[in-house]
């Protein structure tokens, strides 16, 4: 079990207050990601959660219980850390087992439970190196098997990839995922990668200065974005956000338009450009449009193979069912 | 760097200062061993003679000397027993933020900066002296007989001063060594279930073992010749209770004016650090690696 609610929970450092009062429900078996840019207050979140930080105000439950004012060990939660912050000068066996330790599990179900979570981790033939001695992509799994060995009511991740080379991060997020549909508990991930985001979460929480802009399903907040921020945040390469005349033929502040919507044209179209770079990935092409009055450069994205190249002029055309609305509050119409 | 020309080239512009060091070096040592075989006497100068083993016999036979060798290792292993153990105390206490860090941070190591012979004089006469001390004063307001330190505990006295002294050194060295603890590591071991006292076992402890070793290996070198203390406070008595083997070299040396004599003991004092040395690398200069 693994229920995890939010009451008006805020922190406040002295006079800066990094989290305004906000709800939020996290279900059992969920795998929750935290998103947003640097400095908006989501691993703070989780450090409030795991109970690393004081509250300035409301209540955490867990499993329906009040647990605002437990102790981090007894809420049953095990946390991957950015670091790994695995114990240098035990080896991989004796950093796994070191919370069974205190928790005092008998020695016998401590060493089933560790060749479980090493084989699980690929792990087996490293347990008796000391973490010094191990890989990124290694000391990862060791913390995670750290963390596994508890057998906790959730996992709280804090940007456990962003130490890893690109390669390595692509593969320990299939890991994670796959870990997850294994042992079907809550877990709780923060990353301000927005790509880790989509790909892992079965649901979002979008965090800007501490506040949640959106909450929802992957899809959901790449389909229908509440307001701008999450509009622009959500989706890779970003949306394309016009305002001006452009928008006001919609009757909106600002539209949006994703990449993908845009169709490009070396003949006809409603927008006048300049392909400025472009980039050809065989099976995409990105095009960065110049000069079209509405903003510095659009980012079209073309399935298959354009010819276009730089310098000469297209028209776009957006795909006018696929256009988002906003209000001059950034909400959406 | 790695070709044959740069290194002997490297060689030879090291040499000078090799040289001069191993010639300071070897130097007092060969004269020392040499003044320590014969009849040395500066009352009688002109009696010098070869002597053979004799000095060496002298100091084996002197009952003060065994006590002397004793009473160094009591104060060299007391003063680091007290040292690591405060000082392990007082940098994890310090290394809180608290107010006025920045002061109570000078005032710990402030007794550093004091020389021997005057920290030994202020203790002598106004902390432990037992008509006008402190602690006397103490004593006194609790109804007890004040202790005559220097008299009762002569030892102890020494080993007290001595370690009030060197335990900023420790707790200064220690210091560094837990503001470089990971904290993320203290928090995954909070999350792990691990209580105050279990983080402190498995985690400070084996972050602050290098420290650690450091001070032992530090410390032993001088404490090994504590000298001033002594001569200021006790001057080794009563009898030869606070005499340690500098002491009692310096006694042979100045008080009987037996250069042969005192040589010897210097050279047994070399043998005996260079025991201690080997003694202590095997023990816990693993940490170093």
């Amino acid at each position: 079990m693994g229920q995890i609610t939010l009451q008006g929970v805020a922190k406040r450092f002295g006079e800066v207050e990094v989290i305004p009062p906000l709800d939020l429900t996290i279900d059992d078996g969920e795998f929750v990601v935290f998103v947003g840019p640097s400095g908006c207050g989501k691993s703070t979140l989780l450090r409030l959660i795991a109970g690393l930080e004081d509250l300035s105000g409301g209540r955490i439950l867990i499993d329906g219980k009040d647990a605002t004012e437990a102790s981090p060990a007894k809420r049953g939660l095990a946390m991957v850390f950015q670091s790994y912050a695995l114990y240098p000068h035990m080896s991989v066996r004796k950093n796994i087992a070191f919370p069974m330790k205190m928790a005092g599990v008998p020695k016998a179900e401590q060493e089933r439970r560790i060749e479980a979570a090493a084989k699980a981790l690929n792990l087996t033939n490293y347990l008796d190196r000391r973490p010094g001695q191990l890989s990124g992509g290694q000391r990862q799994r060791v913390a995670i098997g750290r963390a596994i060995v508890r057998e906790p009511a959730a996992f709280l991740f804090d940007e456990p990839l962003s130490n890893l080379d690109a390669a390595l991060r692509v593969g320990m997020r299939l890991e994670i995922s796959e870990l997850h549909n294994r042992l079907k508990t809550t877990m709780i991930y923060v990353t301000h990668d927005q790509v880790e985001a989509m790909t892992m979460a079965d649901k979002i929480v979008v965090l800007q200065a501490g506040r949640i802009e959106q909450v929802g399903s992957p899809l959901e907040l790449y389909h229908t974005p509440r307001n701008v921020f999450v509009a622009g945040f959500i989706g890779s390469p970003r949306m394309n956000l016009f305002s001006g005349a452009a928008a006001a033929e919609y009757s909106a502040q600002t539209i949006g338009v994703r990449p993908e919507h845009l169709r490009i044209s070396a003949t006809e179209g409603k927008w006048k450009g300049r392909v400025g770079v472009s980039e050809h990935l065989g099976s995409d092409s990105f095009f960065y449009v110049e000069d079209t009055g509405l903003a510095e450069t659009i980012t079209v994205r073309s399935t298959g193979e354009v010819d276009l190249h730089h310098g000469d002029t297209v028209w776009l055309t957006p795909d006018e069912g696929k256009i988002h609305r906003f209000d001059k509050n950034g909400d959406r119409i | 760097m790695a070709t044959r020309q740069t290194q002997g080239l490297a060689r030879l512009m090291r040499a000078p200062a090799i040289i001069l060091l191993f010639v300071w070096m070897i130097v007092p040592l060969c004269m020392t061993l040499y003044y320590s075989f014969l009849n040395y006497n500066l009352l009688n100068p002109g009696m010098t003679s070869w002597a053979g083993w004799f000095n060496y016999q002298y100091f084996y036979t002197d009952p003060a000397f065994f006590e002397a060798i004793w009473n160094t290792l009591v104060l060299v292993l007391g003063v680091l027993l007290i040292t690591v153990a405060g000082g392990i105390g007082i940098a994890m206490l310090i290394d809180k933020p608290i107010w006025g860090q920045g002061v109570v941070r000078i005032l710990v190591i402030s007794p550093f900066f004091v020389m021997p012979p005057v920290a030994a004089l202020i203790w002598k006469n106004m902390i432990m002296h037992p008509s006008y001390g402190v602690f006397a004063d103490v004593a006194r307001f609790f109804g007890a007989s004040p202790v005559d330190w220097f008299a009762q505990y002569p030892l102890t006295s020494i080993i007290l001063i001595v370690a009030w002294q060197w335990l900023p050194f420790a707790t200064l060295i220690l210091l560094t060594s837990l503001q470089s603890l990971d904290t993320e590591q203290m928090e995954a071991a909070e999350m792990d279930g691990a209580p105050a006292h279990a983080r402190f076992l498995y985690l400070v402890l084996p972050h602050m073992a290098r420290a650690i070793t450091v001070v032992i290996l530090i410390q032993t070198i001088f404490l090994l010749g504590v000298y001033a203390e002594i001569l200021v406070t006790t001057n080794g008595g009563p009898g030869f209770a606070s005499t340690n083997l500098t002491f009692l070299i310096y006694r042979a040396a100045r008080l009987n004016f037996d250069i042969g004599g005192a040589a010897a003991g210097g050279i047994i004092a070399v043998v005996l650090a260079n025991i201690i040395a080997i003694f202590l690398m095997r023990a816990v200069g693993k940490n170093l690696d």
